[in-house]
């Protein structure tokens, strides 16, 4: 992220209250993640040490200091999302882009070779009555079946 | 245009309500996350684009979520002096047809849910009128009649992205009465005896919090919405402030001036982002009609609110991790007392309180303490909303009397089971509650009765579970959620939800024993007794309820 970008974010939190968390938010939002550089410029300009934002993008899951591939899909884990198969979901996702990845300790981050997708677990999007339901850079797909997988894949660009 | 007097707000009401009952036809589209999801968005260009080339007299406005979710896209059509007719399951290519119909003053048969002939938005209330013989009554959905709509009075029936539709049903005049003809004291006075109750589990009487705050040392204090819904299977609050962000901030606005604080913030989940912008756009109009910032309806009073979004962590529902967060740390929890409302957000004396809770008081103001207690049972004053999800027919967001029994809402509201399957149990109050069987259902839904029973209120998520739900697999769902989102920083919680985990792995695999299953009693018992926060302390109830409740499960596991 350029300077100019950055310190535009920064204008837009004159209040101490929520500013930092509000600042990475956009960060990782505008990147689809913290990029270190970014982060460095981050801590010189709030004054803050590095120590500490690096804490914070670590401590709280909305942030990824890996990038990820041209097309994000979160899947969510939610407790209505689990009792309707879930897992399911992310199963068939993993094998149409031949990812193997383990999500069994509840975090998950794999992007595909070629880094067109990458496939990353979340915990609840309080989507509840879609279950199961999972987000492709941002749009909201729900009552998913493994079915319907290839479909939703086709449609950001994947070939079988 | 500065509201400054009653007369003031009184033209804006009539302003809002030619909004609303625009004398010629009005379609409004549900857009809330959920609806935008099944199509409501591509639904409202299709009509904006059919009604601005072809028939520029109807009125085409974006509306929250009724809360049918079942049903959705669900639009609803309002044609001058008849009943305001719900449709379900629209598509778009029902557009054309919808709206050329509207112009003859009629509606698509099959597409209607049921009618409203008036509705009381409990500020206020509005007469549609009648028509549609063949169409249902909304009381004789239901789903519906077994609710009673108050936090939920507007959602779905006006334009969240409009301050005028909110005031035109009788919105900020509950916050005009406190602020130009209460003391704060009366003020805190009326919700104290209203018996209103923390909505974010807990149930602390919110009267009292607020009587504390302000008697609290220092100058500058701050009020807090808790907006960080992060129970999974729980998204009223989310519904919420997407329907109607405005009933949010005119209760923080009585809070603050019953309080006599100056600064309000809105914590609220980064996951929610039409909520964010919603609200965004709530705030600068209020602004701008001069009912937040300085001088407030020109009585003197200051008061603002900021938003600050958290970042993905369950355990920032936590009061002093909350403070934390928006502080800009890490949201590790610290020892109680100090309570927040002594040392909270930079160390000033800050009152806490959920969506829902700030949700009820213009209400409160409106009606009386009196009336409020009316609704509900003794003790547990009010309603609920409630997120029915899971493996239920009728999923949904429904709002009912606190003591209303599970029977009524999973069955008479929810019709049981999805696709006929039998339902075996329910989940209240997140990872932080616990599963109760069906034979329990009698049980009424209030703060003491799920205690009994082992569970808790908690925001609100109801997750039903069928005969298909192995529930050991819930319970180790659960520890493995609470694990992930344990903090870290105390023993029991960071340590034995890690080792309950294992163990429930172990069982699950069938190599548990009954060693197995007692240490996994008596681990729970003691992160229960021996943890810092509630995080740790409530996170092994779905494991004690489901042994209680349905030991031969686990017993079916044990190696042979």
């Amino acid at each position: 992220m350029d300077e100019r970008t950055l310190d535009e974010i920064i204008e837009r939190y004159p209040y101490p209250s929520g500013r930092t968390l509000g600042i990475l938010r956009e960060v990782q939002i505008k990147e689809k993640h913290i990029p270190m550089d970014t982060l460095k410029l981050v801590s010189e300009k709030l004054d803050t040490p590095l120590s500490d934002l690096f804490s914070l993008v670590t401590f709280y899951s909305f942030f990824s200091l890996k990038p990820v591939g041209e097309h994000l899909i979160t899947v969510c884990m939610g407790t209505p999302c689990h009792v309707k198969g879930a897992e399911k979901i992310l199963q068939s996702i993993q094998e149409h882009l031949g990812l193997s990845g383990d999500s069994s300790d509840g975090k998950y981050l794999e992007t595909t070779p070629d880094n067109k997708f990458t496939v990353e677990i979340a915990r609840c999007f309080g989507a509840c009555s879609m279950a199961p339901v999972l987000h492709v850079d941002g749009d909201l797909y729900g009552y998913v079946t493994p079915e319907k997988i290839p479909e939703i894949l086709t449609r950001y660009g994947w070939k079988r | 245009m500065k509201i400054q007097s009653a007369r003031d707000l009184e033209s804006a009401r009539r302003e809002g309500l030619i909004k609303i009952q625009p004398g010629r036809p009005r379609i409004g589209v549900g857009t809330s996350s959920c609806g935008i999801a099944v199509g409501g968005m591509a639904l409202y260009e299709r009509m904006k684009k059919i009604i601005q080339d072809e028939y520029p007299d109807i009125s085409l406005v974006k509306t929250g979520c009724i809360g049918f979710c079942k049903e959705e896209p669900i639009v609803s059509v309002s044609i001058p002096g008849k009943s305001l007719v719900l449709l379900h399951k629209v598509q778009p290519d029902d557009a054309e047809r919808i709206i050329s119909l509207a112009m003859e003053g009629r509606v698509p048969q099959e597409l209607a849910l049921c009618k409203i002939q008036d509705w009381d938005h409990i500020t206020g209330s509005l007469v549609h009128g009648g028509g549609f013989d063949g169409i249902k009554d909304y009381d004789e959905i239901p789903f519906f009649a077994n609710q009673k709509k108050i936090i939920l009075r507007n959602c779905g029936l006006i334009n969240p992205e409009d301050i005028m539709e909110y005031i035109g049903t009788g919105g900020y005049f509950p916050a005009f009465k406190a602020i130009t003809s209460m003391e704060p004291e009366a003020v805190i006075e009326e919700v104290k005896r209203s018996g209103l109750r923390g909505r974010g589990g807990a149930g602390f009487p919110a009267g009292i919090k607020w009587e504390i705050t302000k008697k609290a040392s220092g100058e500058e204090k701050y009020i807090v919405c808790n907006a960080d819904e992060g129970d999974p299977g729980a998204y009223m609050n989310r519904n919420e402030m997407e329907s109607d962000p405005h009933m949010l901030l005119e209760g923080m606005l009585i809070g603050a001036y019953a309080m006599g604080v100056h600064e309000g913030l809105i914590y609220i989940r980064a996951e929610y982002p039409l909520a964010i912008e919603r609200l965004i756009t709530a705030l600068d109009q209020a602004r701008s009609l001069g009912l937040l910032g300085k001088n407030i309806l020109n009585s003197g009073f200051d008061f603002d609110i900021q938003i600050a979004t958290g970042a993905g962590a369950f355990v920032c529902g936590e009061s002093t991790a909350l403070a934390a967060s928006i502080e800009g740390k890490t949201g590790r929890p610290r020892i109680r007392p100090p309570r927040l409302t002594e040392k909270g957000i930079f160390g000033r004396p800050t009152d806490l309180n959920n969506v829902e809770t700030w949700c009820n008081v213009p209400v409160i103001i409106a009606k009386g303490a009196s009336w409020f207690s009316s609704v509900g049972a003794k003790g547990n004053t009010g309603t609920k909303v409630f997120s029915l999800v899971g493996k239920v027919d009728n999923v949904g967001m429904v709002e009912v009397p606190l003591g209303t029994s599970l029977n009524t809402i999973i069955f008479d509201i929810g019709n049981g089971g999805a696709q006929g399957r039998r339902v075996k149990a329910v989940q209240t109050g997140g990872p932080s509650g616990g599963c109760i069987p069906v034979r329990l259902f009698d049980t009424p839904v209030d703060y003491e009765s799920l205690n009994k029973v082992g569970t808790m209120m908690g925001s609100g998520g109801l997750v039903v579970m069928d005969e298909d739900t192995n529930m050991a697999d819930i319970a180790r769902y659960f520890i493995s959620f609470a694990s992930g989102e344990s903090c870290g920083k105390c023993v029991p919680c960071r340590e034995g939800l890690k080792h309950m985990l294992l163990i429930l792995n172990r069982l699950i695999a069938g190599k548990g024993t009954v060693k197995d299953l007692n240490l996994l009693k008596e681990l729970s018992e003691t992160v229960q007794k021996t943890s810092l926060c509630g995080l740790g302390q409530t996170a092994p109830n779905p494991v004690l309820t489901t042994m209680q409740y349905f030991k031969e499960e686990y017993d079916e596991l044990l190696e042979a």
